[in-house]
């Protein structure tokens, strides 16, 4: 079994270590600063591509690339935001970085304005973390009391302030044009790109960079190692380390981290996380955040991908697909946000699938017909068997509700809703068949999922 | 309007950190139900015209961002999560074990006026689940014996306040 390789986590969880400053600089914290303030800034943006970080808040795409995308000719001020706002349901890593490691995250964000010439920093954090919010707010009035935030950093003449701003429940707001309007104090209602990428015309019609905040901290770890060190992390094309966070239906849920691509689904869930619950068999399991589809235990896949410069083949049963961006999309889901979601088999999936349907029906923003009108469908009828009216034919009506979602839409929560259904009903096509049937003789769940 | 000093101090300081004025928006909201624990027509008219913004601007959000409220409510508000990985665990369980101590419904006041019990969407703490939220703690793995004890940790605070 590889083992652990903390890198972001090294200090959560660890006896005696606190959050703040002190503790962090007597940790080594706020070096990494030091040595990027005493670089030019575009040679901090060329070590972070280089180093082929990969953002973690659910898309996974290239960080140093996102910030050469930053419109500099423009002469507007350009903003950061943080992204905080860890809503995707399966994932709960940001949590703990910002209650037990904020400096962590504020060296992160300092390295990174001062990488792209930021004036202002924005932590969007979710409503539902107050306490996470005082936390960074204590930790950056003591990074500004020390000359590491704010004006003048490090007698370097370069100032930038960082503001704490808290959501209020929408999981939109994670999106990041969505965040963008709900920092200008409007609803979120994501914008339509073109023309609103956000490295041109994001907060204020200004170039922004959104970042995860796991994103962030690793910025500051490729800045400690080199690039080109970060880059021989975890496998080619997916790089470094990232925290996997377990849910569901498993002996051991918890936050791992793993260099990316070096540990498979089969050891995370079974030598990791020690497996079923007694007496219980694994039947499905969601890899990236509730909106990547669902895989099946007993799934294999087959096919050629790239390894380094080669094509290889590949022939994979469910437990022996790498965790890394690229394979997970192999095998039609993808790595998403990291929250790795475990159902057994005595889990129903219509009444899963179920639970996830209210949850897109209930966040939709509604601006776009086909999600908001497709994800209040594909609840009501997920509803309606559940409560025993559904019919043997339900899973074929889903379906088409969903197919005609994705790909219609403003922002991606129209793919984000509609993969759960499709993946849920291909994949248990005879359970969805079967279900109104079973669901007649045997009852209501004593352990309902919705 | 009657807001303390403090709230009105610190709304202040929420106005000045941002460059448009309209930004503070959500920041005030929270201060002022901070304050007064709801957002009552009053509020909503007072913090449009603290930014210079129609009421309209302020309804909108009042009436999206499930965090605010327009009615009071309990004196507590205990939050249930019921997504995929605390369903898993047994939060709609968890969830009528808080109604039967209460005597309340999901959605709705305690007759004593003393909680509201409300179902939320995923309070990014998967791993410790079910979780729910009481006021601004979160309590981990609160299955039905966990719901009861902190039920009563929460009568006998009301009946010592009272
Ligand atoms: C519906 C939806 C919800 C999202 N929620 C989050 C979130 O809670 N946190 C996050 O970091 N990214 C979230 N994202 C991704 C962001 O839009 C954006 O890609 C990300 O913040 C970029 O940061 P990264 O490049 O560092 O990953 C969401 C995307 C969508 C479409
Ligand atoms: S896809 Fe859905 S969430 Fe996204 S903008 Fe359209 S209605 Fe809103
Ligand atoms: S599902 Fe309940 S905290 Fe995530």
């Amino acid at each position: 079994m590889p083992a652990e390789r903390r890198i972001i986590f090294e200090h959560i969880d660890q006896p005696g270590y606190t959050p703040d400053l002190d503790c962090y600089v007597r940790h080594g914290g706020y070096a990494a600063l030091r040595k990027a303030v005493a670089c030019k800034p575009e040679d901090l943006v060329s070590e972070v591509k280089r180093s082929g970080l990969r953002g973690r808040g659910g898309a996974g795409f290239p960080c140093g690339v996102k910030w050469t995308l930053l419109d500099r000719r423009s002469g507007k001020p350009i903003y950061l935001i943080v992204n905080a706002d860890e809503s995707e349901p399966g994932t709960f890593k940001d949590r703990y970085i910002i209650h037990q490691d904020p400096h962590q995250l504020i060296e992160g964000i300092m390295i990174t304005c001062f990488a792209n010439t930021v004036k202002q920093a924005y932590i969007y954090i979710r409503g539902e973390f107050p306490e996470g919010a005082k936390i960074l707010e204590r930790a950056i009035a003591e990074a500004r009391a020390a000359g590491l935030a704010g004006p003048n950093i490090l007698g370097t003449g370069y100032s930038c302030e960082i503001y704490v701003h808290r959501g209020a429940g929408a999981y939109i707001c994670g999106e990041e044009t969505g965040l963008i309007e709900s920092l200008e104090g409007k609803r979120p209602y994501p914008r339509i790109k073109p023309p609103y990428f956000p490295a041109v015309l994001g907060l204020y019609q200004c170039p922004t960079i959104v970042n995860n905040v796991e994103t962030l901290c690793h910025v500051k770890h490729i800045v400690s190692m080199g690039g080109d060190a970060f880059a021989r992390i975890g496998t080619p094309n997916n790089t470094g380390t990232r925290i996997f966070c377990v849910s569901g239906q498993v002996q051991r849920p918890g936050t791992y981290e793993f260099e990316v691509g070096k540990i498979t689904m089969g050891q995370l869930l079974y030598e990791v996380c020690g497996g079923p619950l007694p007496g219980r068999k694994f039947k499905a399991v969601i890899p990236g955040g509730s909106s990547a589809k669902v895989l099946r235990f007993g799934e294999h896949y087959k096919g050629k991908r790239r390894a380094g410069a080669e094509m290889v083949d590949y022939d994979w049963a469910l437990e022996d697909v790498p965790l890394d961006f690229d394979s997970l999309a192999l095998v039609g889901s993808m790595g998403g946000s990291g929250g790795v979601i475990v159902m057994d088999d005595s889990a129903s999936m219509v009444e899963a699938l179920g639970n996830l349907n209210a949850f897109y029906a209930h966040e939709s923003c509604g601006q776009c017909t086909p999600c908001r009108e497709g994800s209040l469908w594909m609840k009501r009828i997920t509803a309606r068997m559940v409560s025993g009216e559904g019919r043997a034919e339900d899973g074929e009506l889903l379906k088409s509700v969903a197919d005609q979602i994705a790909g219609r839409t403003i922002c991606a929560f129209g793919e984000a809703c509609a993969w759960p259904t499709q993946s849920f009903v291909q994949k248990f096509a005879a359970e969805f068949r079967g279900y109104p049937e079973a669901r007649k003789s045997a009852g209501p769940s004593a352990a309902p999922l919705v | 309007m009657n807001l303390k000093p403090e709230t009105l101090q610190r709304i202040d300081v929420a106005v000045a950190h941002y460059p448009v004025k309209r930004s503070a928006a959500l920041p005030l909201l929270h201060l002022v139900q901070e304050d007064i624990g709801h957002l009552p027509g009053e509020a909503v008219e007072w913090i449009a015209s603290r930014l210079g913004l129609e009421p309209i601007h302020v309804y909108e959000l009042v009436t999206f961002y499930p965090m605010f409220r327009q009615e009071p409510g309990g004196r507590r508000r205990i939050k249930v999560c019921r997504t995929l990985s605390c369903a898993l665990a047994g939060a709609y369980q968890t969830l009528a074990e808080f109604e039967k101590q209460f005597n309340a419904r999901q959605g709705g006041t305690s007759p004593d006026g003393e909680v509201t019990i409300e179902f939320v969407e995923c309070l990014a703490s998967c791993g410790t689940a079910p979780v729910v939220m009481v006021d601004d703690e979160l309590h981990e793995k609160v299955d039905c014996e966990k719901a009861r004890q902190i039920a009563a940790k929460i009568k006998a605070q009301a009946r010592r306040e009272s």
